[in-house]
């Protein structure tokens, strides 16, 4: 895991100020980078008249009921509740793409069955596919059959593995394993369905929790496919129910506007913090193992 | 982590036939393959053949479908100027973002790349706007940061980009460009898969270090820089939540925040003319399809394979 690229001993002198000048630089392209944040924290905290024309980042007094008057949430509707409402959708679509993807990826993975080259490769230009050529269609399929303003569209689609990226990424996980075990498996007379649920899962472990993550915070952030199913303010999620302060062009509300959207936030920092080395490696080993 | 499979599957199965001791696996990989084939054929193709229908139709949603053959897309190309607004929209803002996020991407890999401390924290702290970008919430705070009276107008007075048509598009780009934490990851770790050794030969040789990077670095890493260009090209085709947010959903001002997709839920969902947005989402398809296919050809000439020469490194 460290760099293999150390310089010749002779080199090494000038290579200090070097280092320590890559070292400010990261510094300070960070404070850049990470100000945005800073300054939602600072103004989710800051009293209404000090929001704008300061460039302070900090409030001259801690403005609480900016988080007072978020809770109460939008339209009657608690921020509990639209909590609640992403966190359901979220957790529905965790389960789903974790058990469907992983299913759909031990079979190109390791199983062997009629088309399999052409279906992968299908599998794969999938991942390709503009979401908006199947959106319409799908909506009217939902609306078809009463699902329209109901979690169903944003929780079914994941139990069918239809984001081939995460089939694509366990797949790759699952053919780093040996072949081996599997075999020993059969030898002690397990099945295919044994041998997937007492071998390969459990060990393909670091992919799916990889997937999971992923899931979570991409259906989280998910606003497109929100704002087409889910119109009734009940249902809403913390998403859609931030949407409301994109309409009003001069909102006077801008400290519980930010509140919100730190609440908003919280749970992907607190996955991010909790998660970052699978997710961040996760997202390495997408890209370069193809 | 040695990777030593070849890319696409069963070269080495596809040769035993149906011979295998047991029918019932392949049975077994079918049941594994089942809710993945309901998706492909629901979700995927059925849409798919259904959108390429409803595009040659009026359709409101409520009405059947009225059979309008090419009108939607002659309507499309040569009766919308606001068509070709988003199209303009959309393209200048993949021009812009893309190249800027990917060479933002590059530098500071390669910043991180020999780094012996400090990188784990640098790669987590530049990966995380790639996260919390994509959100409503960040998108808010970019447009107070640069509407008139934010901080960017404070401290450059420009007075407000996001109401100037000529810099909205720019301010939306900017939001991507500050997502270069994945694509940065990306190339990190195709960086740390090079061989120092080519380095050290070259070092030896006398090479300068942008000759390295011209010669080593960028023919070693071009797999990994074609990989983050496809998918960031693709995905900057698609935006959509930043234009929604900064613009108030109407993709203003002027249009220049009219990104296509945000044209395309417009006219769908906004103006229900179903018919006409399934035009518009297989223009889409096939603009993407081409421009993949481009990428990909092009590729052939500037993407360099290790295994190309050395017989299948990874």
């Amino acid at each position: 895991m460290t760099t293999t690229a150390a310089p010749t001993p002779g080199v090494r002198k000038p290579v200090a100020w070097r280092r320590i000048a890559l070292h400010l630089g990261c510094l300070a392209a960070l404070l850049v980078m990470l100000y945005p944040l800073a300054w939602l924290l600072s103004t989710s905290l800051k009293p209404a008249n000090e929001v704008i024309a300061s460039l302070d980042l900090l409030p001259s007094h801690l403005e609480w009921s900016n988080y007072k008057t978020a809770l109460d949430g939008v339209n009657d509707v608690s921020v509990w509740r639209l909590l609640t409402n992403s966190l359901l959708i979220a957790g529905g679509a965790v389960l789903g793409n974790v058990l469907s993807c992983s299913l759909a990826a031990y079979a190109f993975a390791r199983l062997r069955f009629r088309f399999r080259g052409p279906l992968f490769a299908f599998m794969i230009a999938t991942i390709m596919l503009p979401h908006h050529a199947v959106l319409i269609p799908q909506y009217i399929i939902f609306n078809q059959l009463g699902m329209v303003n109901t979690y169903w569209p944003l929780i079914l689609p994941k139990f069918l593995a239809t984001e081939a990226f995460f089939v694509f990424l366990i797949v790759q996980f699952m053919r780093g394993l040996p072949r081996e075990l599997e075999e020993a498996a059969r030898i002690d007379g397990c099945g295919p369905f044994r041998s997937f649920f007492l071998v390969i899962l459990p060990l393909t472990r670091p992919a799916l929790i990889t997937t999971a993550i992923f899931t979570f915070i991409w259906t989280w952030n998910d606003f497109f496919t929100q704002l087409i199913y889910l119109f009734s303010p009940d249902k809403f999620t913390l998403t859609l129910a931030l949407r409301s302060f994109v309409d009003a062009s001069s909102t006077s509300a801008f400290g519980p506007m930010f509140a919100m959207s730190v609440i908003a936030l919280l749970p992907i920092v607190l996955f991010f913090l909790a998660f970052q080395r699978f997710l961040v490696e996760g997202m390495a080993n997408s890209g370069i193992k193809g | 982590m040695t990777t030593t499979e070849i890319p696409a599957p069963a070269r080495t199965e596809k040769t035993t036939p149906v011979k295998r001791p047991g029918r019932q696996r392949e049975g077994a990989a079918w049941v594994f393959l089942s809710p993945w084939v309901l998706g492909a054929c629901v979700l995927t193709l059925l849409p798919m053949a259904v959108s390429l229908y409803l595009s040659f139709t009026d359709y409101d949603l409520f009405n059947s479908p009225k059979w309008v053959g090419l009108r939607n897309y002659t309507q499309m190309f040569t009766e919308d100027p606001r068509y070709w607004r988003s199209v303009g929209a959309t393209l200048m803002y993949v021009v812009i973002a893309v190249p800027l996020q990917l060479g933002l991407a590059l530098v500071v890999a390669l910043a991180l790349k020999n780094m012996k401390r400090g990188r784990a924290f640098y790669r987590s702290a530049f990966y995380a706007p790639s996260l919390l970008g994509a959100s409503m919430s960040v998108a808010l705070v970019w447009r107070a940061l640069f509407n008139e009276g934010g901080t960017v107008d404070n401290l450059f007075g420009t007075g407000g980009w996001i109401f100037k048509p000529g810099w909205a598009l720019v301010t939306v780009a900017l939001l991507t460009v500050w997502q270069f934490g994945a694509p940065m990851v990306i190339f990190l770790a195709g960086l740390q898969q090079i061989p120092g050794e080519l380095y050290e030969a070259a070092e030896v040789d006398g090479a300068s270090r942008w000759r390295q990077f011209l010669s080593i670095t960028v023919p070693m890493l071009s797999p990994v820089i074609f990989f983050n260009l496809v998918l960031q090209t693709i995905q900057a085709f698609q935006v959509f939540t930043p234009a929604f947010a900064v613009s108030g959903g109407k993709g203003g001002p002027a249009d220049s925040t009219l990104f296509y997709t945000l044209y395309l839920y417009d006219r769908g969902f906004v103006a229900s003319h179903m018919g006409y947005a399934s035009a518009m989402a297989w223009v889409l398809l096939i603009v993407i399809g081409a421009v993949t296919a481009v990428l990909f050809r092009t590729s052939r000439s500037w993407v360099f394979y290790a295994s190309d020469t050395e017989g299948g490194v990874r």
